[in-house]
């Protein structure tokens, strides 16, 4: 058993959380003195192939099948439970995209494995990998060690580690068939779909005034309201305020919303969940407006207001009128 | 459907689903309640439990939510399912107040050092005897936020599932689904039962318990699940070392004083700093 093998997500192009991955996985590797393999599933792959030939890789692996041209969790499970069978690497990594959490947390008991998900950092301690995770929303971090002697299974968080650190090489790719039966795929995915056109196009916005939970009411969105409009912001929110209808979906920031990256975000009573964090984290800077003071959102603010919104928000948008009228 | 599917020995129902009198059960989990204070125990391993207050899962009460609005539209029994220390009990009376009509309790002091296939084993073997048609549970955990305990109990228990669901509709050949995938892109899938699925938070106004919820929940059946009905338990494949404060990657500068005396200091830096006004 030996090799750390990165399992690549591609569909019509590549999920660019696969190269933060197999940055993540060539430096373990380097640091383990363990080759770095790479594979990635699909129906369609010629082009997949290609991209896959100047990374730098021991081995590299098209797992091509016609069912697996859509996916699905048992589809993607049977498949790569045959390719780790064969490969018999120590480290599988994954990025923790939508479609892993559907499937490795599987593919991983097949081998009697917890999955360790949604990994910020991976640090080395006498030569054995620490994987740290965020606990409580990031309240915490956590190191937790793989304590098994089969192999061990990881998913990268977003952004967590740089695509850019990867190297180039070349290597040869080659093609792994699975045996899936028709019989062994239990769901029947239908056509992706969005719910409606995206008028509001936040990633284009200079400046933008984001709304959470700490709002507490529908009523008092108003308050927010006045402070983008005064600043000429274009106003968005975390996920709660949309779920309540509070303001519309596309308005919504992170993993399941829109990516930003403006001049200036202001946070306004968002606690800073990691689902939204990966939506904003590209900002050029950060102001939080929270009665918490250990909230996460901190974390990333280059600039912070510890007290109520509800007093801070009115005040902010006064001063600004003044700066302004100055 | 795309064929017959191997079913387990443990959960699966040996005729076509019914898409009346559903047997749904919810697993969930108490956590920290999301504004706590934490602190770090002695140990360094897990966090001071004395002074903290729990409550439902988030995303476990949406899968509950969802699991009563089925149970109202197809009839049926909605079944609690819970690990965990003996405050749990809070938590399955109130799922029990909102409406479900009986619950499983797996005593659990040892929560912590579990890991996924640990825990979902043990949910899963008393799930089992059930022969439940769904299982629902939250997505994720809010105090571990690994998001696959409900996707391990599936494959325990040898039935399909789906992930980060938002809408169910039940037919006569299974379930049907919408599934969130990532930047506002969605799915329906189809499967049959009995299924597993994870539910995201938000999918539906949740409700609250009544007075009259409340006083019959106190009559409703808590069943304490024998261990000798759990799998023995097996080392954790994965273990937490220990757990402490994150280092902030920014140098944030904290505006102080009064709400005005901050708020101007604010403009100030967005006039002459970062120039935006």
């Amino acid at each position: 058993m030996s090799g750390v093998l990165v399992i690549l997500e591609y569909r019509d192009g590549w999920n660019r959380m696969s190269w933060e991955a197999l940055a993540a996985a060539q430096q373990i590797a380097a640091q383990t003195s363990q080759p770095l393999m790479a594979a990635v599933a699909g129906g369609k792959l010629n082009d997949a192939a290609l991209e896959l030939a100047d990374k730098p890789l021991a081995r590299a692996f098209a797992v091509r099948h016609a069912l697996l041209d859509e996916y699905t969790a048992d589809g993607f499970v049977a498949a790569f439970v045959q390719l780790i069978a064969k490969v018999d690497p120590q480290l599988v990594l994954f990025p923790h995209t939508y479609q892993v959490r559907d499937f490795a947390p599987r593919l991983a008991a097949r081998f009697g494995q917890s999955l360790i998900a949604d990994v910020i950092a991976i640090n080395l301690e006498s030569g054995r990998p620490v994987f740290v995770r965020q606990l409580l929303q990031g309240k915490l971090n956590a190191d937790y060690i793989h304590t098994d002697t089969g192999p061990c299974f990881a998913s990268l968080q977003a952004g967590a580690f740089r695509a850019d650190a990867l190297t180039c090489g070349s290597c040869t790719i080659e093609e792994f068939v699975p045996h899936i039966e028709t019989s062994q795929i239990r769901t029947q995915p239908g056509e992706r779909f969005r719910e409606s056109a995206q008028t509001v196009d936040l990633a284009a916005a200079n400046l933008i005034v984001s709304v959470g939970r700490g709002i507490k009411e529908e009523t008092n969105i108003p308050i927010v309201e006045e402070l983008a409009a005064t600043l000429g912001a274009e106003l968005a929110a975390s996920r709660p305020i949309c779920d309540n209808g509070w303001l519309p979906m596309e308005r919504q920031v992170g993993s399941s919303g829109q990516t930003v990256s403006p001049k200036v975000y202001i946070a306004v009573g968002i606690s800073g969940a990691i689902q939204h964090l990966v939506g904003m984290k590209g900002s050029k800077a950060v102001v939080a407006i929270n009665k918490d003071e250990n909230a996460p959102i901190f974390e990333v603010a280059d600039y912070g207001i510890v007290g109520d919104l509800f007093e801070v928000v009115p005040a902010l948008t006064a001063a600004v009128r003044k700066a302004r009228g100055a | 459907m795309r064929g017959p599917h191997t079913r387990s020995n443990l959960c699966g129902r040996q005729q076509s689903p019914r898409h009346t009198d559903m047997k749904i059960i919810v697993a969930v989990k108490q956590v920290p309640v999301r504004d706590s204070v934490i602190r770090i125990d002695a140990g360094g391993k897990w966090i001071e439990e004395e002074d903290l207050s729990f409550e439902i899962n988030e995303p476990d009460a949406y899968a509950l939510e969802e699991a009563l609005l089925l149970k109202e539209k197809h009839g049926g029994e909605v079944v609690v399912l819970c690990a965990g220390p003996a405050r749990a009990g809070q938590t399955i009376r109130e799922a029990l107040a909102k409406g479900a009509d009986r619950a499983i309790y797996i005593p659990c002091d040892d929560l912590v050092s579990l890991d996924t296939l640990g825990l979902a084993r043990r949910l899963a073997a008393a799930a089992a005897t059930e022969r439940a048609d769904l299982i629902l549970t939250g997505l994720q955990s809010d105090d571990l936020g690994l998001g696959q305990t409900g996707v391990v109990m599936a494959e325990t228990l040898g039935i399909p599932h789906a992930t980060i669901v938002m809408k169910v509709e039940v037919l006569d050949a299974g379930v049907r689904v919408k599934r969130e995938l990532e930047d506002g892109w969605f799915q329906w899938v189809q499967m049959p039962m009995p299924a597993l699925l994870t539910v995201q938070s938000g999918i539906s106004p949740l409700r609250y318990a009544t007075l009259m919820g409340i006083k019959k929940a106190k009559t409703k059946e808590v069943r304490h699940c024998p261990p000798e009905q759990l799998p023995p338990p097996t080392p954790p494949t994965v273990t937490l070392q220990r757990i402490y404060l994150p280092q902030r990657k920014k140098e944030t500068q904290i505006l102080a004083g009064t709400p005005s005396e901050a708020a101007a200091k604010l403009a100030d830096i967005l006039k002459f700093e970062v120039r935006v006004i």
